[in-house]
């Protein structure tokens, strides 16, 4: 039963993140990517790391891509003012675009697969352990991110603002 | 305590919402097969209010959306941090109270510079 769930899920997350790329207008991309946010958190539940995929659902789904909306906005992509892409620039993007993917088979092929160990805690996706873990053995970079999130947002009022 | 959770405990929640989901779709997609279908140059017009519309809808629009957009991503992942801490504050005790007052005190740090700055402010 999982196994099958994880497959349709596989499936339509490589479908939706493919029709990403494929699809010519922007505003269906970005629906696409919504869909395939979703998937993602239905894979994090078949990992039963719940937080995680209700994290990943409220944060991505919701607001990340409200930005990416606001993004294409302002974009102001009309179909007269696209530009057409030089042949050399489509040569240089398959080539980077090339060389991520052997890097990412690298990765794959040299990363040792983890067998489920007996000591393996499978709750260790649940609120409750991850709080445990999170303010405890990792509460500087915790409080890192607070610095994080600060620089963040002098960075938006920076961009954002005429005249500081 | 913690507890125990498999995947087949979510088939509700999956239940639901393939009928949701096929509840919208089987509404929009019956409705376009049993409505009437009456196609015109004056029904299909953009309706402005009467006047003729002008001009392309693709106007590039003031960067004010984005500011408070970005904003609400950072307080909204300040929010989530919460869930975990909530869930263990008893077993966290003092020591996870003052983590998170330091914590939340960057983060006021962070509004009272965009109170300051004016981010907020519509010109």
């Amino acid at each position: 039963m999982s196994n099958y769930l994880f497959y349709i899920l596989s499936f339509l997350s490589i479908f939706s993140a493919l029709m990403v790329v494929l699809s010519r207008k922007p505003v269906h991309s970005v629906l696409y990517l919504i869909f395939c946010f979703f998937t993602i958190a239905g894979h994090y539940i078949l990992l039963n790391a719940q937080f995680l995929a209700a994290v990943h659902i409220i944060v991505y789904a919701g607001a990340i891509m409200v930005l990416f909306l606001f993004v294409i906005m302002l974009l102001n992509l009309n179909a007269e003012t696209e530009p057409h892409k030089p042949l050399i620039i489509k040569g240089a993007s398959v080539v980077t675009g090339g060389m991520l993917l052997v890097v990412l088979i690298a990765t794959f092929k040299s990363a040792a697969m983890s067998v489920s160990s007996p000591e393996f805690n499978s709750d260790l996706g649940m609120v409750e352990s991850l709080g445990k873990v999170l303010y405890d053995q990792y509460m500087l970079p915790f409080e890192v991110s607070a610095l994080l999130f600060l620089s963040a947002m002098v960075g938006a009022t920076m961009i954002g603002k005429k005249e500081i | 305590m913690i507890f125990l959770s498999v995947p087949s405990d979510y088939m509700p929640m999956a239940i639901m919402f393939v009928v949701s989901i096929g509840f919208v779709l089987t509404t929009i997609f019956v409705t376009h097969l049993i409505g009437p279908k009456r196609k015109s140059d004056v029904k299909l017009d953009t309706f402005e209010c009467g006047i003729e519309p002008q001009g392309n809808s693709r106007i590039p629009f003031s960067i004010k959306y984005f500011l408070v957009a970005i904003l609400f991503v950072l307080f909204d992942v300040e929010v989530i941090f919460m869930y975990p801490w909530a869930v263990n504050f008893l077993e966290l005790g003092m020591y996870g109270f003052i983590e998170m007052i330091l914590f939340i005190s960057l983060f006021m740090l962070g509004f009272l510079y965009i109170v300051r700055k004016g981010a907020l402010k519509w010109e």
